[in-house]
């Protein structure tokens, strides 16, 4: 049987309208570039055409002097770096980079980098006048690849002082500066003596591309600095407490000067998380007294945002006969771009976790070579490490002819285990993962048909937890506006609103779900890391129990008796003495006579149990057909397995699985970042950038595994992210049932495939 | 560059614009006119977030340039609607079946499959997944768009 909380709950698990819904269909919703202030400028960005290059001079005067352009801004406008450490999502940096990364002061590192802006009266002026801005550029030799920048005689990304404050970034190599800005490590047992145990050990290396988040939404910023020194900035972001404090540290100037407005949000996937025309913006408002909005085009999305960047592994896992995995031994190195940041920490983190394998060590490496700057991108690098260990479990089944199932089974974590990073697995849904697999329809079925084969993987992410705040203000109608500071980036209007209505025993219809910027709610942490639902659900919940107490309170008070002999009970009716009762809406409409309005209020961070706050498992199943004559793939049905602790809302959280599965088609068949000798991309737009479309993908079955997370009122686990990790080895290891060839380079494009299926031929 | 005025019926109201010559109806509808429901996701027609209905053609507002709906008319997500308080079943089954999640590709999505609909009433899934191919959806993996395109040809068959 396969875990359910279906029927538990009157709220939870049913199908609302989305509280955002209308305005999204009938084109209302603003979202960043939507956003109208009078008088606004246009801005636009000059970017360096050279992946590696020192700049010389910057002359901007022809460009100022053009009718219609208000200001120019180059690094020189942003405020001096002190030699002070900012922390990032992966770790302190300097903050001299991170301003580089805004706009190059002496170097460019990747091409597309900003070099200077401006902004004029519109975007056809803007255009014309980056043409006359003079950049004199010395051109460098490009890194473009990882192999060549661990080569001894690579062109050093960055050298110099910056670095030396931060222990263990830029390490030199061999005595010599390198190119490697971090390296990993994690170990568990006794590696030596687990391979020694095994009876067999397949060691295998692994590609991965780079790959774009590809939202639809280009990046946009609207920004205005206002006379009295408040900046207000509009923007697409998936935090905007994470778009203020970024601010601050570029800008130099405090948070309370800065107030940030989240618009609706086209799309992010980790790439919204970092800033990049906000500081633009701001600065070119400041010198030139208006408002100005700018937008990334899609080419510069692609050059200039950050994608996931190249990844490669190597992958050794030992075996007993029986089937027992003894050891396994990860080596990765992930392209960080230009500055240090590749997400080698999730792929080393995550890989190995779905099985309990005693002796472990898995190093990993983060590489900066000249490209852009990577960003974080669902589940970041779990996938690209998954990649190679199911593969490589998969080639141990088949050597060892025991199901691929049930060798996962065999060696599946549980409740206990520990994990490659020496946490211990709380409760998770892994082995229900597992076995609702082998209980599936799809596996169960015969595939049958020539060049047809099926593959199964798993997926780990560990989700995030972090601060949240909600306020939940009853109208004296009897309904409730419910604030919180999370983007809804895909639902979750609905499903925090659908939290308080089940705490709150009201029905889903009577909370106005918002979301306030960073002046009208507490902090409130990133919608990323699959948190939102977990943990501002969290704080929904708080805040209903907040305002329960305070209408217990109110209704003593009406009833002239002592708070403890009432109590909001779980049908949603405040009881008091000798039967005394309101329901929540009667009490409401008392509210304004009986001493004014009530607010419940709540700031939450959620406790890790277990090394993380929900951790999540899926496993998914993939039937493909390989046409040997073109070598394209052909994804025939797919079924995506998951434990999401308990879904709210199942219609988004079926859809966040579906969407991250056909993600991670992408990245496996057809997604890549194509770049010349010079480090420049070569399919910077959707037209050659192939993201999968209607045609590509049949229907995702989703299959949902509901064991509850005990850190969480309802249960609920991160859902967002994990449904990316399984499908490249799934994938992978499908073509290989179909068509005995092993892809271990992603994606199979068809180009990828004749490569194998025909070596020595000269495919033009 | 020049500028000139342009004629055109934009959900079905006249509308006098003045446009410079170099923008795209993209362009015009989301600054001159407000419209600012259609979307630019590529602004080089391949992604389908300003897909616009043409004269009865499904197009991409991005690859047409403004001076060239000079007496056309002009359909957006915008003139979607059957009336006043009245979704087109389209809207409603995107709504019912969950099919937006960020919901930058849905106005062009809606009018795409309004497009197919106006067509082929009766489509099945795989004349769908081709009419909309030329849209791109980052979230959804398609899979619950294609059912509420398919729920909302059913409802308007029965109506």
């Amino acid at each position: 049987m396969i875990k359910s909380n279906a029927g538990r709950y009157r709220v939870v698990g049913t199908r609302p309208v989305r509280p955002d819904g209308v305005d999204k269909v009938t084109g209302r919703a603003i979202y960043g570039s939507d956003v109208r202030q009078q008088q606004t400028l246009h801005g636009a960005v000059l970017r360096s055409p050279h992946a590696h290059a020192t700049i010389k001079s910057i002359d901007a005067s022809k460009a100022l002097a053009l009718d219609g352009v208000h200001a120019v801004i180059t690094a020189a406008d942003f405020p001096d770096d002190e030699g002070r450490i900012v922390p990032t999502l992966r770790g302190p940096l300097p903050l001299r980079w991170q301003l580089d990364r805004l706009m190059a002061s002496s170097k460019a590192l990747y091409r597309g980098q900003p070099v200077a802006a401006l902004c004029a009266t519109d975007r056809h002026v803007a255009e014309e006048a980056l043409a006359l801005i003079a950049v004199e550029y010395e051109v460098l030799p490009a890194v473009i690849s990882g192999i060549d920048a661990e080569a001894p005689d690579a062109p050093i990304l960055l050298d110099g002082g910056a670095a030396d404050s931060i222990r263990g970034l830029f390490e030199p190599v061999d005595g010599r500066p390198s190119n490697i800005a971090r390296r990993i490590e994690m170990s568990l047992g006794d590696i030596a003596a687990g391979f020694a145990e095994a009876d067999l050990v397949i060691e295998r290396e692994f590609e991965t591309a780079a790959a774009h988040q590809g939202y639809i939404e280009p990046h946009n910023a609207t920004a205005f600095w206002n006379h009295d020194g408040q900046l207000t900035v509009w923007t697409s972001t998936q935090g905007a407490f994470g778009v203020r404090s970024q601010l601050s540290e570029v800008l130099g100037i405090p948070v309370s000067r800065i107030r940030v407005i989240p618009t609706e949000i086209g799309g992010g996937f980790g790439g919204k998380l970092s800033i990049y025309l906000e500081p633009l913006a701001a600065l070119l408002s400041r010198s030139a007294g208006r408002p100005v909005q700018m937008a990334m085009s899609r080419t510069e999305v692609f050059e200039a945002s950050g994608p996931v960047g190249a990844t490669r592994s190597r992958v050794k896992i030992g075996a007993k006969r029986d089937g027992t995995l003894v050891a396994a031994e990860l080596h990765l190195a992930y392209e960080a771009g230009a500055y240090p940041g590749a997400p080698v920490a999730g792929g080393a983190r995550c890989a190995l976790t779905p099985y309990a394998i005693p002796n472990q060590h898995i190093e990993g490496y983060d590489v900066v070579v000249n490209k852009p700057k990577v960003a974080a991108y669902r589940a970041p690098g779990a996938a690209q490490g998954a990649f190679g260990v199911d593969s490589v479990i998969d080639e141990i089944a088949r050597a060892l002819e025991i199901d691929p199932i049930e060798l996962r089974i065999q060696n599946a974590a549980g409740d206990g285990s520990q994990r490659s990073d020496g946490a211990t697995h709380g409760v998770i849904g892994n082995l229900d993962v597992m076995q609702a697999v082998r209980e599936s329809d799809h596996y169960r079925s015969e595939l049958e048909g020539e060049h047809r084969g099926r593959g199964i993987a798993m997926g780990f992410w560990q989700n995030g937890g972090g601060e949240s705040s909600a306020y939940a203000t009853v109208n004296p109608d009897g309904t409730v506006s419910l604030t919180t500071g999370s983007v809804d980036i895909g639902g979750q209007r609905a499903s925090l609103a659908m939290q308080f209505a089940e705490t709150m025993a009201i029905p889903y219809e009577d909370v106005k779900s918002l979301v306030a910027d960073t002046d009208s709610i507490g902090f409130t942490g990133n919608t990323g890391g699959s948190r939102t639902t977990f943990a501002t659900g969290l704080a929904v919940y708080h805040a209903a129990l907040d305002l329960q107490r305070q209408l217990e309170s109110r209704a003593a008070s009406i009833w002239e008796t002592d708070d403890e002999w009432v109590s909001y009970d779980d049908d949603g009716v405040v009881r008091g003495p000798n039967g005394k009762h309101f329901s929540f809406k009667e009490l409401a409409q008392r509210l304004p006579s009986t001493g004014g309005m009530l607010q419940g209020r709540a700031n939450t961070v959620p406790n890790a149990v277990g090394g993380s706050v929900g951790p999540a498992f899926a496993a998914h199943i993939v039937d493909v057909e390989v046409d040997t004559e073109t070598g394209k793939v052909e994804v025939l049905r797919y079924t995506a397995i998951q434990d999401v602790g308990t879904a709210i809302h199942p219609s988004y959280v079926e859809g966040q699985i579906q969407g991250g599965a056909v993600q991670g088609i992408g990245i496996a068949l057809s997604e890549e970042f194509l770049y010349d000798a010079d480090g420049r991309m070569t399919n910077a737009s959707f037209l050659d950038y192939r993201m999968p479309t209607t045609v590509d993908v049949p229907m995702i079955d989703v299959m949902l595994v509901e064991v509850p997370n005990p850190g969480h009122p309802y249960g609920v686990r991160g859902v967002g992210e994990v449904p990316i990790v399984p499908p490249l080895a799934a994938i992978s290891n499908a073509i290989h049932d179909a068509i005995g060839i092993r892809m271990r380079r992603l994606p199979a494009s068809p180009t990828a495939i004749l490569d194998e299926l025909l070596p020595d031929e000269d495919q033009d | 560059m020049g500028g000139r005025i342009v004629n055109t019926r934009i959900n079905g109201d006249a509308r006098t614009l003045l446009i410079d010559d170099r923008e795209s109806l993209l362009d015009v509808l989301r600054d001159q006119a407000a419209l600012t429901g259609t979307k630019e996701g590529c602004n080089n027609g391949n992604c389908g977030a300003c897909s616009v209905i043409l004269d009865g053609r499904l197009v991409n507002a991005c690859l047409v340039m403004a001076a060239e709906v000079e007496g056309a008319e002009v359909t957006t997500v915008e003139g979607l609607e059957r009336g006043p308080q009245e979704l087109h079943p389209l809207q409603q089954a995107f709504l019912e079946e969950a099919a937006l999640q960020c919901g930058i590709c849905t106005p062009g999505f809606l009018v795409a499959a309004k497009a197919l609909l106006d067509e082929h009433p009766d489509p099945s899934e795989h004349e769908v997944r081709f009419w909309l191919a030329g849209n791109l959806c980052r979230c959804t993996g398609y899979d619950k768009i294609i059912r509420a395109v398919l729920s909302a040809a059913e409802t308007m068959r029965g109506a």
